[in-house]
């Protein structure tokens, strides 16, 4: 609990501007602590008069941390091919597991993953856990989270990542519960701190209003999730050795409760928007349905994928899995192009990591204007045409 | 059918904006509302109890002023609703809620069915709705696009895939989350309405539920915030000029990396 010492506070007020979630008020001279409270420290450290403290926040359950050892990767392995997310945390896991002097290990789960496992090496892996079984052709939550969460409590991995991909974002939940384990969805930045290992796990919150650092001071494994493009991955590198072990799979593990009857794949090829490298987004200035067909014409022309705002999903012009926003998806692409979007606060929470932002729309006084590193006031309807063939001369030349 | 549909008071996010001179957010004049997803959770809970027959709880983990949004529940068709709080919980994470939430249902008795929003909009984790399965220890399928069909002893849904949807069939007990794809929320009819206003809201606290006071708020939680700031400003304004032809000239000359 926050405790306010009434004999060292002045009322200054700067308390309540430094809390960002609004839960501290100077209510006649004194700071009055409010129910949103997170106890996050931000007003502890802000109080230059140390009227501020945090009590009874010891924690309960002290594991022996040191027990715990290694980087984790999941590496998501989906319709016969692994998710490009799973060898770009590779990536920052090889960073993570080098600066604890740590191997790096992957988990691959499913059926049919061929040479996934020396991929997987290739990109980084010291050592891959391979449960490989015909059972696992679907996704179930059950089963993919019974197997890893039984390999956690084997081996004892001090830090355990995967992608924030729709079966990420479903089953790890599941497994760090079970385990009791801190997990930390959409990280942006993984780092970790020299002398106790804590991994530093810091990710937005509120839309991207604000950026939150968490750790997990008192337990073991610190899992996370990270956002698909946000990591780079390393080359591959065919020279690169390491180790292949196929988990011994108990029948009950493979069991799930949930029956998968079959599994739909979208027919247009550009439903993963969390996965492009660019992205062409349309909002309600297009006016029609029609005018939409210059955005798709646009990302075709940049071989990248449309996406749209809620406005325009609502209208029923693309589908939902187009959405980008706080009720759609978060995207950070390379390169994305707003056209016709406001950039309402909503959508902007969505896409406001992209690499590089254009946002084309006819009010010059357009919120999506603030995020953009390029911009173009003008009329969609003559900019659009002038672009895509400006783009495809720039393409042949 | 017994359903019990989780819900959440969020800051409305059009209302908040981060003070350019202070840094932090301007909270003023910040309306709540319930988290969006969760509406779409109590429209399809009140949608199958028409269907199925039944009872549909409504239950919120939060602050007092909480009340509202279960009262909001109510008027769309919620049969009762239960609010546990206790300033107790403050600085919990996913883990002591979920925790909570489930001594909660415990404490509520039989259910068939759980609905949550797929997410809350302020802390966007969605971790909380498998985090609740896992500890009443019954299945869960994340992000429901749409149920096919139910009947009293099975559900057939679509769940919401990166590549397009996943068909999935499930006996009760199972706790579902949704999209908004699910369905449209209905307005809250004037009768529903004064339903609300004379509901009684059964306030819970920690004791009530059973919690253990080591597993709850900021004690019971893996997970600390250790440091808020604001992100990284990403530069000014800059709107290119000149004629229509010459900016789409300048922005292609810009792109050309990613060309």
């Amino acid at each position: 609990m926050l405790i306010v010492d009434k004999e060292r506070c002045t009322g200054c007020g700067v308390c309540e501007a430094n809390c960002a979630f609004g839960a501290i008020e100077v209510v006649d001279g004194i700071a009055v602590v409010g129910e949103a409270c997170t106890l996050c420290g931000a007003c502890v450290e802000s109080c230059e008069f140390e009227a501020l403290t945090i009590e009874g926040a010891e924690k309960s359950v002290q594991m022996d941390l040191e027990s715990w050892s290694g980087i984790w990767v999941y590496c998501e392995f989906r319709g016969g091919n692994l998710a490009t997310v799973a060898l770009e945390l590779l990536g920052v896991g090889r960073t993570l597991a080098d600066a604890r002097g740590v191997k790096l290990v992957a988990v691959l789960i499913g059926s049919e993953t061929g040479d996934s496992a020396e991929k997987l090496i290739g990109h980084g892996a010291d050592i891959v856990y391979r449960a490989d079984d015909p059972a696992l052709h679907y996704f179930t939550d059950e089963a993919y989270g019974a197997i890893l969460t039984e390999l956690i409590r084997k081996k004892k991995p001090e830090v355990v990542l995967a992608g924030a991909t729709a079966i990420g974002r479903s089953f790890f939940p599941g497994v760090a519960n079970a385990l009791g384990a801190g997990l930390t969805a959409d990280c942006t930045q993984l780092a970790i701190r020299a002398g106790d290992g804590a991994l530093l796990q810091t990710r937005p919150a509120f839309g991207g209003n604000i950026m939150a650092t968490i750790e997990c001071p008192g337990s073991r494994p610190q899992m996370s999730t990270v956002r698909p493009n946000v990591m780079k991955q390393l080359e591959f590198d065919p020279s690169r050795s390491g180790e292949i072990i196929d988990i011994d799979l108990a029948p009950a593990m493979l069991k799930s409760k949930v029956r998968v009857l079959e599994s739909v794949v979208s027919d247009s090829d550009d439903v993963n928007i969390q996965e492009s490298d660019i992205l062409v987004g349309g909002g309600r200035g297009l006016d029609t349905e029609k005018g939409f067909t210059l955005i798709r014409e646009l990302a075709k022309s940049l071989d990248g994928s449309v996406s749209a705002s809620r406005a325009v999903v609502d209208a029923g012009w693309i589908g939902y899995p187009h959405q980008v926003g706080q009720t759609g998806k978060t995207v950070a692409p390379k390169l994305y192009i707003a056209c016709g979007i406001s950039g309402a606060i909503q959508h902007v929470a969505g896409m406001q990591s992209s690499e590089t932002i254009v946002a084309i729309n006819r009010d010059e006084n357009a919120p999506i204007f603030n995020v953009a590193d390029f911009g173009i006031v003008g009329d969609l309807f003559e900019v659009l045409p002038k672009l895509i063939s400006k783009i495809e001369e720039h393409r042949k030349s | 059918m017994k359903i019990v549909v989780c819900v959440k008071q969020v800051p409305d996010a059009k209302d908040v904006r981060l003070d350019p001179v202070t840094n932090t957010l301007a909270r003023e004049g910040v309306q709540s509302i319930m988290n969006p997803y969760d509406q779409h959770a109590v429209e399809e809970a009140v949608h199958l109890k028409e269907k199925l027959g039944g009872t549909v709880t409504v239950l919120s983990m939060g602050p007092p002023q909480a009340e509202e949004v279960l009262r909001q529940a109510i008027s769309c068709g919620a049969d009762d609703a239960v609010l546990v709080s206790d300033r107790a919980f403050a600085g919990a994470d996913t883990w002591a809620t979920s925790y909570t939430l489930a001594k909660a249902v415990q404490k509520i008795g039989d259910f068939d069915l759980i609905l949550c929003g797929k997410q809350a909009i302020d802390g966007d984790t969605a971790q909380v709705g498998p985090g609740l399965a896992i500890q009443l220890n019954i299945p869960f399928v994340t992000c429901i696009q749409k149920i096919r069909e139910a009947t009293d002893t099975e559900l057939v849904m679509e769940r919401m895939m990166d590549d397009g949807y996943d068909v999935l069939a499930v006996d009760y007990p199972v706790l579902l989350t949704v999209v908004k794809d699910i369905n449209t929320p209905r307005v809250p009819s004037l009768k529903g309405k004064m339903k609300a206003k004379k509901a009684e809201i059964l306030v819970l606290s920690a004791a009530d539920v059973g919690a253990d006071p080591k597993k709850i708020g900021l004690a019971g939680s893996p997970t600390q915030v250790v440091d808020v700031f604001p992100p990284p400003p990403r530069g000014e304004r800059a709107l290119l000029t000149g004629s229509i032809d010459d900016q789409v000239e300048q922005l292609v000359e810009r792109l050309a990396v990613y060309l």
